[in-house]
């Protein structure tokens, strides 16, 4: 076998690009800049070159007809994988994700599908303009027949792209931009997808179970291996894909712990740490030993680039609320 | 500075069924015309059929297609079983010509999902009915462009009304097949009337077919109500997409003879006199006419027609009224093409709510 050097998250996606359309002919790729150019954050580097203008389409600057011509392309077979430049310009397509990607398949009781892609960089905490910081997956998690998937390490960006890009439905791909370039690993370009629809455990623990995704996993283990310090032995999950929610492994965690924080950094209402929690609460009432906590982003628009790490779930804050949890009924 | 980029106009046959001009070599073809002529008869006394029907609370809102009939006639006629159409709401024409069956619209209306689940061979990779305005222009470009990737010679069309060249989606879907030269063509029923907003205060644009020109295709107006004008451009734009020389808009001019669904009552906000006035240029009886003067029809063809077309509607009625109630779980089992586990739960709680409706689940 041969050595491998580490890669950041960036170029692991690219790599489940390159693989993805080399093994299937009907894998496209489309979006703005995502041609020569390579994208701006140079997920698509090489596959205009390898794979032609054909399956490779700069589109002109209209995120509503990205999305549609997407929706397009998946009823006709293709499995578009569709870049949208940053979440915060999804909304021009939302219509077409909301009216017809994620139902298509119901409203035609299965005579036309759509099996897109749409991969968009997630989060803040890069210091780029306003609008490039989003973190609105609560959006799209709410609607029914969109699976909704953020990976947290090269390794699970490579296997969870390739899942995503196989799977017959519609799938929004959130890539968290502040883990883009900061993580490195190696990444076995093997071919081999990890399952949607499935929590990750990071770290295992009896004490605690903190339960995050994306970005915001670092923080999160972070704040663990801190804890682990003060005695608190705590279990960490990742829980990559948001729609469908796995239940099973984050209740089981909670089952064994009887304690539960929630770290996101999108804004706290409504958020999906509210889903989480009220999962947990429903079937784990009388096991808790503590009320479930949130530590997330706040219900105010992200602050500009100077001020937008205040915004973000720290790791202060996540021990903090860990050590509460842990005083819990004894308070 | 007014806009004088000159857009052509086809019309063929004047109201009263008088050529205006040389005809297409075509209309030779006795028996084109005699279907153009039984398939409009059809949707007409269907469409009155399904406007009935939600009176009586048979089916659901409907939208009638009435004094249009020639524009979905001819468009289905034009495309190939191999084309796609990407409809709007307003395309019962075209998709009984496309050969979707009269009780698969019927349940569409009826609210019924498996009225877009049709199984017509010619029609199985049309798209359902498209409510959100003008999105279906999108996917028709999508659609085009898997044609274009896969360098099949094939043909996208799609359908909307003048309302939806207002909306982003319908201009962004111009500027790209323009750009990419896509095998689409694009047909705007302007009936004048986006429910109650008139033509003119939709656009400023001279006709809807100058859209196009600032996309860089061409664009052009037929009569509407003139089947001739409509299949013959209509038909010209599909083989020149197919030939992979690039999309068309085709603005076929008509009037919107009914209300804007059932649930419009357009005597609030159009003249009477207007609707009078439209009436005299309907298509049907332009056709007849014309048919008449080639001794193509006479009286009796047409009480034998239209006691052969009742008989039909009946039979699709039937075949709507006897269809056996849908499994509530429809729902959750197209969700995915595999239902999550997670999901399962809900669906039995569907189930039970259902049950509890029992055989008034649908009032
Ligand atoms: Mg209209």
């Amino acid at each position: 076998m041969t050595e491998r050097k580490p890669v950041c998250m960036v170029e692991a996606i690219n790599l489940a690009l390159h693989r993805a359309m080399a093994d299937d002919p009907d894998v496209v790729v489309l979006g703005e800049d995502v041609g020569p150019n390579g994208g701006v954050f140079r997920a698509t580097v090489g596959l205009h070159e390898r794979f032609g203008f054909r399956r490779v389409m700069d589109t002109p600057l209209a995120e509503t007809l990205i999305t549609g011509i997407a929706v397009g392309m998946a009823a006709q077979g293709l499995k578009p994988v569709a870049e949208i430049q940053f979440m915060g310009f999804i909304y021009a397509g939302m219509e077409h994700l909301v009216s017809h990607a994620s139902r298509l398949r119901s409203r035609t009781r299965g005579r036309l599908s759509c099996p897109m892609v749409m991969r968009t960089p997630h989060g803040g905490g890069i210091h780029a303009p306003e609008h490039h910081g989003e973190s609105t997956e609560a959006l799209l998690a709410h609607v029914p027949g969109l699976r909704v998937v953020v990976p947290s390490s090269p390794r699970r960006a490579y296997g969870l792209l390739l899942a995503a890009i196989a799977d017959p439905d519609p799938v929004i791909f959130l890539e968290p931009s502040r883990l883009y370039r900061s993580v490195q690993q190696v990444v076995e370009d093997d071919g081999q997808a990890l399952p949607l629809d499935t929590c990750f455990t990071l770290r295992e623990g009896k004490d605690l179970t903190l339960v995050s995704w994306g970005a915001a996993l670092k923080e999160t283990l972070e704040a663990a291996s801190r804890l682990a310090e003060e005695g608190i032995d705590c279990e960490v999950i990742d829980v990559a894909t948001l729609k469908p929610l796995d239940g099973d492994t984050i209740l089981a965690s909670v089952g064994k712990t009887g304690r539960c924080i929630i770290v996101h950094e999108a804004a706290r209402s409504y958020g999906p740490g509210a889903e989480i929690a009220a999962l947990v609460q429903e079937q784990l009432f009388y096991s808790l030993h503590a009320p479930v906590q949130r530590v997330t982003g706040f219900d105010c628009v992200i602050p500009y680039a100077r001020q937008e790490m205040a915004y973000l779930p720290d790791v202060d804050s996540i021990c903090e609320a860990g050590r509460q949890t842990m005083r819990g009924n004894d308070q | 500075m007014p806009l004088s980029v000159p857009i052509s106009y086809t019309r063929y046959l004047d109201d009263h069924g008088q050529p205006s001009g040389e005809l297409p070599g075509w209309v030779d073809d006795p028996q084109l015309l005699l279907d153009f002529h039984r398939q409009m008869t059809l949707v007409r006394a269907f469409d009155q059929k399904c406007v009935a029907l939600q009176r009586t609370g048979q089916i659901g809102t409907y939208a009638s297609t009435l004094g249009q009939e020639a524009i979905g006639t001819a468009l289905g006629r034009a495309m190939t079983e191999a084309d796609v159409l990407i409809p709007y709401y307003r395309d019962t024409a075209t998709q009984l010509q496309r050969g979707v069956a009269m009780q698969d619209i019927l349940a569409y209306w009826g609210g019924d999902e498996r009225g877009s689940a049709w199984t017509a061979p010619g029609a199985l990779e049309d798209f359902p009915i498209c409510v959100p305005i003008a999105t279906q222009a999108c996917h028709a470009c999508g659609v085009a462009s898997a044609f274009r990737i896969r360098q099949q010679p094939r043909v996208a069309v799609t359908t909307c009304g003048d309302g939806a060249t207002s909306k982003g989606d319908f201009l962004e879907s111009l500027n790209l097949a323009g750009v990419w030269q896509l095998p689409v063509v694009f047909v705007v029923n302007n009936n004048q009337w986006a429910i109650s907003v008139p033509r003119s205060l939709q656009s400023a644009a001279p006709t809807l077919a100058h859209k196009a020109l600032a996309a860089g295709i061409p664009g052009e107006q037929v009569d509407g109500n003139d089947v001739l004008a409509v299949y013959d451009r209509i038909s010209i734009a599909i083989e020149r997409a197919r030939a992979g020389k690039g999309p068309t808009l085709v603005e076929c001019v008509t009037y919107r003879l009914g209300d804007h669904t059932t649930s419009d009552d357009a005597s609030r906000y159009r003249d009477a006199d207007e609707l009078s006035e439209a009436w005299k240029h309907e298509p049907i009886g332009r056709l007849q006419r014309f048919l008449h003067g080639q001794g193509l029809w006479d009286e009796e063809k047409e009480q034998q027609l239209q006691r052969d077309l009742g008989e039909r509607i009946n039979a699709a009625v039937e075949a709507f009224r006897s269809l056996p109630e849908a499994d509530p779980g429809a729902a959750f089992d197209h969700l995915f093409a595999e239902l999550p586990e997670r999901y399962r739960q809900q669906r039995d709680e569907l189930l039970i709510r259902a049950a509890a409706l029992g055989g008034s689940a649908h009032d």
